[in-house]
């Protein structure tokens, strides 16, 4: 029987993959919007595993909401990748350097 | 039904307007009429900020998800004022740097808007929309001159750092719901009200650090130095004055309103934040010869400050938070007032050692400057010093004897860094020269800053009662 801890347990696991993907990763731009990605959709787990155990809708309306934001956030944080990148030609993690921090 | 639109009609207004004027951008004017757009997005910002503050009462609307009480209508006023002098310092500004496009006023609104719903969130999800709002303008916003490397990179910046804290904060918010069974505040309060879960506990600390992403509060800042930099200069002033106010009043709306019970717990957190962001700002703003990251330094350290009278967990330290943030909007403008007339050969110019000397050839504006550090610093009598009082006196009374004192500390080593600045401009060595040019509305706007810090000595423009009415409706 699968019950609510498995759930926790997964979403658990994949925010700290998230977590981790945005902070060891030195390569691309692109693997820290999918990290990000990784983030929210542990959170929509959970979401709606609380939803389903407790038997309150509220969780799962939240989750729609959540989801409408990440598309719109991604939808941006892609638009500003693509402006970076014409203006540096590159979209490794270490070239976002022009200022020191 | 109703009445609930009733309660959050200035949102829907703004909302309303901010659409209609990216319609009639989109469809006919273009960039040519973004001046007047401009003004006239300034002028709706301060009739709403005075509509907002001639209403009065305390409604609740949407089954509790939004509330209209003192304490948001003192932070939207204090939100709306500080967008409509930002939108009018940023014209001259932004029309040399070819950035003046009609989205800029329409980012701006939306950015308030989103604001003004943050400081007004009853339940997690206005929260986070508010949140959400807020943060896409302003990534978009830091990012606007898209043919600079340094505004990109500082927009890329803020958005992965941005987008994490929100990740974080929704972690928090779904550990809570499914631990408390409610995404009200108030269900929140009824569930913590006798001892927490170790579940609500993790929530707890992970929508606090969410939200001390958003204030920069140390050990959370790391992302502001750079985007304070890179961002055109008017939108960092935005960003320093009334983004700082909407997330720290979201704050003080969620330990107060939803963890109310516990205070004990979020007592602890929201000191230590105070603590490490007053000594992190104060110390790492001494290497800086940037003034946008000098000023990002300076605004970790006035949030360590203002999270002081949070973490007092009375209405005297709300109310000490309120007045701080207020008088910290007011020096904040006027100050980029003036780094916004920063200019050489008519080119933008950030390094502090291009002031040396400029009290000979401008003593009126190097006065001014003068009156406005001496006030960030907390000297008396400027009004600074009247902030920064009100804070160490309601940590003192809240019995966090120690973190005033530490307090006391820090604001004697962050008076180094702003007294620089003044040694510059009076003592410093004759080199390059800053050009004489600024323009009327930056002169307006830091005379009467500087002016306001010496005024403001008789009686804080009577700001004290109308704070403390703020609190009360909050903590109660």
């Amino acid at each position: 029987m699968i019950g609510l801890e498995h759930y926790l347990t997964v979403s658990a696991a994949l925010f700290v993959v998230g977590i981790f993907g945005l902070f060891l990763n030195r390569k691309n731009i692109i693997i820290l919007l999918m990290s990000l990605e990784l983030i929210l959709l542990a959170v929509n787990i959970n979401f709606v595993a609380f939803s389903s155990y407790s038997g309150d809708l509220v969780g799962q309306i939240f989750t729609l909401f959540v989801l409408t934001v990440a598309a719109a956030e991604a939808a941006i944080g892609l638009a500003i990748l693509v402006c970076f990148f014409r203006n540096r030609g590159t979209i490794e993690v270490e070239d976002v350097n022009v200022m020191k921090g | 039904m109703s009445g609930d639109f009733d309660v959050i009609r200035p949102e829907t207004y703004l909302a309303l307007y901010g659409i209609l004027a990216l319609l009639a951008g989109v469809f006919t004017i273009k960039d040519r009429a973004t001046p007047i757009l401009l003004w006239l997005t300034a002028l709706v910002m301060a009739l709403m900020a005075w509509w907002i503050g001639a209403r009065s009462g305390t409604d609740v609307a949407f089954a509790g998800s939004f509330v209209d009480d003192g304490f948001s209508r003192f932070a939207k006023v204090l939100i709306l004022g500080a967008a409509a002098v930002v939108l009018l310092l940023s014209q001259d500004y932004l029309t040399r740097q070819n950035t003046l496009r009609f989205e800029y006023p329409i980012l701006i609104t939306f950015c308030a808007l989103g604001m003004m719903i943050m400081v007004s969130a009853g339940d997690l999800l206005t929260l986070y929309m508010g949140l959400e709002l807020q943060a896409l303008s302003a990534y978009v916003l830091t990012s606007i001159r898209r043919d600079s490397v340094r505004s990109t990179e500082a927009g890329l910046k803020f958005f992965v750092l941005g987008a994490l804290s929100s990740g974080l904060l929704l972690y928090g918010a779904s550990l809570t719901y499914g631990y408390a069974g409610s995404i009200d505040f108030a269900g929140i309060l009824a569930a913590t009200a006798d001892g927490f879960s170790l579940g609500l506990l993790f929530g707890l600390v992970f929508v606090m650090s969410g939200i001390a992403f958003k204030i920069s509060a140390a050990p959370f800042h790391m992302w502001t130095p750079d985007v304070y930099e890179g961002a055109p200069t008017p939108v960092t002033a935005f960003l320093a004055t009334g983004s700082k106010v909407a997330a720290i009043g979201l704050l003080a709306r969620v330990v107060h309103d939803a963890y109310g019970m516990v205070a004990g717990d979020w007592q602890q957190i929201v000191a230590f934040l105070s603590l490490v962001s007053m000594f992190l700002g104060s110390i790492a703003a001494i290497g800086q010869t940037n003034i946008k990251r000098l000023m990002a330094y300076s605004s970790i350290s006035h949030m360590g400050f203002a999270l002081m009278g949070l973490a007092s967990a009375d209405a005297f330290g709300v109310q000490a938070m309120l007045i701080y943030m207020a008088i910290y909007v007011a020096m904040n403008l006027g100050t980029f007032a003036f780094i916004l007339s920063m200019e050489r050969n008519g080119q933008p110019v950030t390094d502090i050692r291009m002031l040396n000397m400029y009290s000979r050839r401008e003593p009126l504006r190097a006065l001014a400057l003068l009156v406005l550090m001496f006030s960030m610093a907390g000297v008396p009598p400027m009004i600074g010093f009247f902030a920064k009082f009100y804070v160490l006196r309601a940590a003192y009374e809240g019995g966090l004897t120690w973190l005033a004192l530490a307090g006391m500390v820090a604001s004697a080593i962050s008076a180094f860094f702003y007294l620089r600045i003044v040694y510059f401009m009076y003592f410093g060595e004759e080199r390059e020269v800053l050009d004489r040019r600024m323009t009327g509305v930056n002169w307006t706007v830091l005379m009467v800053s500087a002016a306001v810090m010496l005024l403001g000595v008789v009686n804080l423009f009577g700001i004290e009662p109308l704070a403390a009415a703020a609190a009360a409706t909050l903590v109660n």
